[in-house]
């Protein structure tokens, strides 16, 4: 090999390579933990409802997910004549496409993050503020009556709690002067925001819930009323994808509330047992305690009314969480502690 | 060629193709569909300016927000758009006068990079050395700008207000949750235990 | 200036890794599954009976406005993100010009309320 070959090979060729096992190892992780996740969300509801819960494929039932999606590969993608064809097929891929991409700014551990950009928080604010279009996309083109109602239902749904969520996140920016989500966790070193800011940590859970479409927020695809939502017309794959990426979603906002209130990859302690253990390690084990906490609503509180959730929305977390921004502002401000 | 102008020409020509397709394509929901494609690729050409935070802001607020107001318009306002497109034609002047002001514009602004370079040069730069431009932009957006700041803030509140006035419609007698009235109700006032005899009913 | 574009390379492939999964997860049916459509099962769903007419139809103009409203708050929050990185530096006088335009807002947010705007009835 010649100079400039070998220089062109080391300036772009073994990055690009090394960038792109990198985010496969993540991909690939990320995915087998949804099976799972999935599988756990199951489980969890089943015991609550003193059922068993899927049991039958692999041991304790644990293969369950690769056995459905298995399933769906093989069944007919059905597409209703009266459709818009391509934004039929687009709403399940922008789904789970945007879903995914998202995760690319996540730290699991110190420096593990694909990409570690300045502006961490934005990226996975605009990331998810684009998560409507899947919903309404597929809500319009599918033609058919209960799509159309419940896609618009959850884009007034998506979009109100988004408000919140973001003012949630400048509390929490406030105490940590960055964008970057290394810095958002480095910064709770000392103490995890979830202590100082505990209401904004309850609201901040509370619109995860409803930013996902999770029960008792779940009207967009409300059975009793809609049938499944924007969903009626999918099957088969396309369907599989909108699931997928749905999960990816509410896994992400645990992932986002480890991140912004329950200090990231740190230990709870920061003493000998506890600070051996890799960060990566509890990260994880936050992660899936958040997700319990998901699974556990979605098994115990019954669903909300349209007009209750919107009141909560507009009327109960938006003049809170803005109240919360002065207040933290002014402590901030009075006792000069900012960062 | 670098990475960086092959990424230029990238974002650039797909903006242009695809603000071309909103314009040209027959389905109004299709159009909005590519206008989308053109704020996403103009946040492309923002970043590579090493604009990153108004890269994202563009993607938050337009394609998050606005595009999805566009959206809702025309996929739900059951509109007849063939009906709407004959009277395409005698909007025909004024097009052209907008579109002639700004290809003025436009000239202007290449005519002056072109005839004085170096004052497009001392122009300031997106990007600072030392802090990232979400923090450059709070350092004067809210002391040294304060006016347009505040402006900007009378702005919404009149875009608030605007949007109430045009579209809130009063409703003849809503049937609205009173949760106060929920709360505040007693059982002794609501539940009374009568004994029935039986075969005698009440 | 390069810096920046290695910084945002890595999204950019990984996008791409997950555009990859998604379309080979849409794509395997066509090639797997059985396909046999006929029109009962090709027309849109209503519980058992044809559909009448065109599902898309005109409904209440409040999605609108919370659309709208919408657009408002986000551009609120867009206003407050750099305001909060830039907190430790700008000082009394940032934080007050901050507090007059949340201020003028609530204003806004109050006259909403009292028009009954936030009301899903």
């Amino acid at each position: 090999m010649d100079n400039a070959s070998l220089s062109f090979f080391q300036a772009y060729v073994m990055p690009f390579l090394l960038i792109t096992a990198h985010s496969l190892a993540i991909m690939i992780a990320l995915l087998l933990a949804l099976a799972f996740f999935m599988y756990a969300d199951r489980k969890v509801w089943a015991a609550v409802q003193l059922r068993r819960g899927p049991n039958v494929v692999g041991p304790f039932g644990l293969l369950q997910s690769f056995a459905d999606i298995l399933k769906y590969l093989f069944k007919e993608v059905v597409v209703p004549t009266t459709a818009n064809k391509a934004v039929f097929l687009l709403a399940p891929f922008l789904t789970m496409f945007l879903a995914l991409s998202a995760w690319a700014v996540i730290p699991f551990d110190e420096g593990w993050a694909v990409a570690d950009i300045n502006l961490g928080i934005l990226y996975v604010l605009a990331i998810s503020s684009l998560g409507v279009y899947g919903v309404i996309m597929g809500g319009w083109a599918s033609n058919s009556k209960y799509p159309f109602l419940g896609a618009l239902r959850s884009a007034a749904q998506m979009v109100s709690y988004e408000v919140s969520i973001g003012l949630v996140i400048i509390t929490v920016l406030l105490c940590v002067g960055s964008l970057n989500l290394t810095d958002i966790v480095l910064a709770q070193k000392n103490i995890w925001f979830c202590v100082p800011l505990f209401p904004m940590f309850v609201v901040f859970f509370i619109s995860a819930l409803a930013e996902t479409n999770r029960p008792p927020f779940d009207l967009p695809e409300a059975e009793s009323e809609l049938v499944a939502g924007f969903m009626v017309e999918y099957s088969s794959t396309p369907y599989v994808v909108f699931m997928i990426g749905e999960l990816a979603n509410i896994v992400l906002m645990c992932a986002m509330t480890t991140i912004l209130f329950l200090g990231g990859w740190l230990p709870p302690i920061d003493i000998a047992p506890f600070n051996m253990v890799p960060g990566v390690i509890w990260f994880t084990l936050k992660l899936c305690l958040m997700f319990f906490m998901f699974a556990m609503v979605k098994a115990m509180v019954p669903r909300y009314r349209y007009d209750q959730l919107m009141r909560l929305g507009w009327k109960i977390f938006l003049p809170f969480s803005l109240i919360w921004v002065v207040l933290t502002a002014g402590v901030l401000q009075y006792f000069d502690l900012a960062p | 060629m670098t990475l960086a102008s092959f990424a230029f020409y990238m974002f650039a020509t797909v903006t242009v193709a695809s603000a071309l397709m909103v314009i040209s394509a027959r389905n109004p929901v299709h159009s909005v569909l590519f206008l989308i494609l053109t704020f996403f690729n103009s946040a492309g050409i923002f970043l590579l300016l090493g604009a990153e935070f108004l890269a994202l802001l563009l993607v938050i607020v337009y394609v998050g927000a606005v595009a999805v107001l566009f959206l809702f318009v025309v996929m739900m306002l059951d509109i007849d758009f063939v009906e709407l497109n004959e009277g395409f034609l005698q909007y025909l002047p004024v097009g052209a006068l907008v579109g002639l002001v700004l290809l003025t514009e436009l000239i202007m602004v290449l005519g002056g990079s072109a005839i004085a370079p170096d004052m497009i040069a001392g122009g300031p730069k997106a990007t600072t050395d030392d802090m990232t431009n979400a923090e450059a932009l709070g350092r004067v957006l809210y002391t040294d700008y304060v006016f347009f700041f505040q402006t900007a803030g009378a702005i919404l509140l009149v875009a608030m207000v605007g949007a109430i006035v045009l579209t809130l419609q009063k409703r003849d007698n809503p049937k609205r949750q009173s949760v106060a009235a929920q709360n505040a109700r007693r059982r002794d006032e609501s539940v009374e235990v009568v004994k029935v005899k039986p075969g005698q009913g009440l | 200036m390069q810096a920046l574009l290695t910084e945002y390379m890595p999204i950019l492939i990984f996008m791409g890794l997950a555009a990859v999964i998604t379309l080979a997860l849409l794509v395997v049916p066509l090639l797997a599954a059985p396909s046999d459509p006929d029109t009962e099962k090709l027309s849109p769903y209503e519980c058992g009976f044809e559909a009448f007419d065109d599902a898309r139809m005109k409904f209440d103009v409040k999605f609108y406005l919370v659309a709208i409203l919408f657009i408002i708050f986000d551009l609120e929050i867009a206003f407050l993100f750099p305001w909060a990185v830039a907190f430790g530096d700008i000082g009394l006088f940032g934080f007050w010009s901050m507090m007059f335009f949340l201020a003028v807002l609530t204003i806004g947010f109050a006259y909403e309320w009292k028009k009954g705007a936030l009301e899903w009835d």
